[in-house]
């Protein structure tokens, strides 16, 4: 068979000389390779009190985001739980009443929103599928914890602080 | 007999026992820092000041964990086996010569806890022996594996006693004694049995590596293969025992090494030092030597544990019968050759 | 004070020595095997033998005991599983301890209680004078013994050898 690259490169394989056989002069040399290492720098980030630093297109916790006045975002349309592979996302969507222009942007909100950190797969779909530029995935790592209703993650941990908080 | 005696015996049994104890504990923690720091990572730093009191933290841990004994197993074995690994690691440090004679309130005290005129064979016999804990607990846990490991340990322990005796028949040619106090005494300086012995040291050094299961030896724990090997089915203290065991016997084999072939408390330039700092300081320094000595043989096992990977088991084994046994012989016959015409120039 | 000891060590060996026969597993046995030699070897350090003692401890606890132990883990004989055998091999082992018992009989009779022995030279189980004796008074016999291991050895490699040619 031709090869379909003329990367194939045959490797020949000699058998060992004596000095290869006697084992000792490649283990000196692997000794002295791990040995040279001893003075290396460390790669070591000693975690809590020093966090190593995100890449740009880190997805970590969910944000609910608030526009510049400070009123929320989301105006429940349920695309993000449309596209959401996991099926992570519910929500409950709410009338706004008169004197809540402040708190929400749109007509409609989302009274109830939750999502389970434990069926999330951080892939970014809802932040994608958002239409109103509501959600983003720009939270650190979202913390381990002991129960699973305690992974179900509400509107209270999911909300953006308001601008000047 | 006098009472001085005794009570001198005993402080110094005392001391070599916590001293080891010591140094097998800070072992642990040498070890996984070495560990850390050939792979560029740092090891525990937690507890203490970096890291100073991982030990403490690993033996509470070991107690306070469930000790678990197999329900198939048979049990005063089960318990046999680890005890007798420790015991047998610790008795060996008796004929161990840690210092020359030391002037303690006018007493001259020797810092060798008995001089037995067979040290060296006391110290493989004790060596051989120790295969015995490791052989028990593996079949007692009633498991294949443990019993695989028990079965790998005592076969490895026996091929690699061969050539390791070998090699000390050829020291012994040229030392003409068994004493470890003479053998010591013999290297005052830097007259030291390596410069003799260079290729027995190596021998010595490999089956060193062998008769403490350490890694490249390592295959009665191997853990890819075996799971545990014979310490599978332990837990807890016992399992504790068996691991202190390992350091205690790396511990012994360093000093060991050192006593043989890099002449123990003997330093170059020791007399002039010793006749400046007097008969109690001078034999004092004379065992720091010793212990820095052993130090570097610890660090060597260490280092070569996480540079070289695991022997397979038929390379183990030639090695042992086909390489170690004809070198160390004809170690024997070269010295042997060597001795006789210097004798007769 | 060594008289008592000995006779302390001497009741060990030889009940260490009925455990071997008398426990059914054989592992067991194996182990109590070793605890006897190892008073064996209290009893040459008694007598002031400390090579024999040594050797003793290496040889025989350190390398035989490991390789019987070896042997039997690898069988794993268990007390239920020991064939049970005919009657024809128990009667050869009744002859046998009959046998034995007659000897062990004839000896005692003929057995008197000699002088208590007394080393001329304290020393004698010391290295250096134990290598001189084997290397001037007992050269042949120390060769031919050492012979005769060699064609011990010789003659297992050549049965492990066969097995494997018919294999």
């Amino acid at each position: 068979m031709e090869p379909l690259s003329n990367r194939k490169k045959v490797l020949e394989q000699k058998p060992m000389n004596f000095w290869e056989r006697l084992y000792l002069p490649a283990i000196f040399q692997g000794m002295g390779i791990t040995f040279m290492h001893m003075f290396k720098k460390k790669e070591t980030i000693f975690y809590p009190e020093v966090e190593r630093e995100f890449s740009e297109n880190w997805r970590g916790l969910h944000s609910l985001k608030r526009d510049e006045n400070g009123a929320e975002r989301c105006t429940a349309c349920g695309l993000c739980a449309l596209s959401c592979p996991a099926e992570a996302i519910t929500m409950i969507a709410g009338e706004r009443q008169k004197g809540e222009e402040h708190l929400y942007r749109e007509e409609k909100y989302a009274a109830v929103y939750e999502i389970n950190m434990l069926r999330c797969i951080f892939c970014g779909l809802c932040e994608e599928a958002c239409p109103k530029e509501a959600i983003y995935l720009d939270g650190p790592i979202v913390p381990a914890d002991y129960l699973r209703k305690d992974f179900i993650y509400g509107k209270d941990k999911l909300v953006e602080d308001p601008i000047g908080s | 007999m006098e009472i001085a005696f005794v009570i001198e015996k005993f402080i110094l049994i005392t001391v070599i026992f916590s001293v080891s104890l010591g140094v097998a504990a800070y072992s642990t923690l040498a070890e996984r820092k070495i560990a850390g720091y050939l792979q560029d990572r740092v090891g525990p730093s937690r507890a203490g000041w970096g890291g100073m009191f991982q030990p403490l933290a690993d033996g509470l841990k070991m107690f306070f964990k469930e000790e678990i004994i197999p329900a198939e197993s048979s049990k005063t074995l089960f318990i046999l086996g680890p005890s007798l690994a420790l015991l047998t690691a610790c008795i060996g440090s008796a004929v161990i010569p840690w210092g020359q004679e030391i002037l303690i309130a006018d007493r001259l005290v020797s810092l060798q806890v008995t001089d037995v005129n067979v040290g060296i064979l006391y110290i493989f016999g004790v060596v051989s022996l120790g295969v015995y804990g490791i052989m028990i607990g593996g079949w007692a846990s009633n498991n294949k594996f443990s019993l695989m490991g028990a079965v790998r340990a005592a076969s490895q322990s026996i091929s690699y006693e061969i050539p390791m005796g070998l090699s000390i028949i050829a020291l012994l040619l040229s030392t003409n004694t068994l004493s470890m106090k003479e053998i010591a005494e013999q290297q005052h300086g830097a007259n030291w049995n390596i410069l003799y012995q260079p290729l027995g040291f190596l021998i010595f050094l490999v089956c060193s590596f062998a008769e403490t299961n350490r890694t490249p030896f390592d295959l009665p724990e191997c853990e890819t293969e075996l799971v545990g090997g014979y310490h599978t089915e332990y837990s807890g203290f016992k399992m504790g025992a068996f691991m202190f065991a390992e350091y205690l016997n790396m511990f012994l084999a360093s000093a060991v090494m050192s006593t043989l072939y890099f002449g123990g408390y003997n330093y170059p330039g020791m007399d002039w030092v010793n006749d400046m700092t007097g008969p109690t300081i001078g034999p004092l320094i004379g065992m720091g030597v010793l212990f820095l000595k052993i130090f570097v043989f610890i660090f060597f096992f260490m280092w070569v544990r996480w540079t070289v990977p695991r022997f397979r088991y038929d390379q183990l084994m030639n090695l042992g019968w086909k390489i170690l046994i004809p070198l160390a012989i004809a170690n024997i016959v070269i010295t042997g050759i060597v001795i006789t015409i210097v004798d007769k120039l | 004070m060594s008289i008592s000891l000995f006779y302390f060590i001497a009741f060990l060996s030889i009940f260490f020595a009925l455990l071997v026969i008398f426990s059914k597993n054989p592992v067991h046995s194996v182990l109590y095997l070793i605890v006897t030699f190892f008073t064996l070897t209290i009893h040459y350090v008694l007598l002031n033998a400390q090579f024999l003692a040594i050797v003793n401890f290496i040889v025989y606890m350190g390398a035989i005991m490991v390789l019987f132990l070896f042997v039997l883990m690898l069988l794993n004989l268990n007390e239920n599983r020991e064939a049970s055998k005919s009657t024809l091999i128990k009667m050869i082992g009744v002859i046998a301890g009959m046998c034995l018992i007659v000897t062990l009989v004839g000896s005692v009779k003929a057995l008197h209680v000699s002088d208590p022995l007394i080393l001329k030279t304290q020393d004698l189980g010391l290295v250096k004078n134990l290598g001189k004796v084997l290397f001037s008074k007992f050269l042949l016999p120390f060769e031919l013994s050492s012979l005769l291991l060699l064609s011990a050895m010789v003659g297992a490699v050549l049965l492990a050898k066969r097995d494997i040619k018919k294999a």
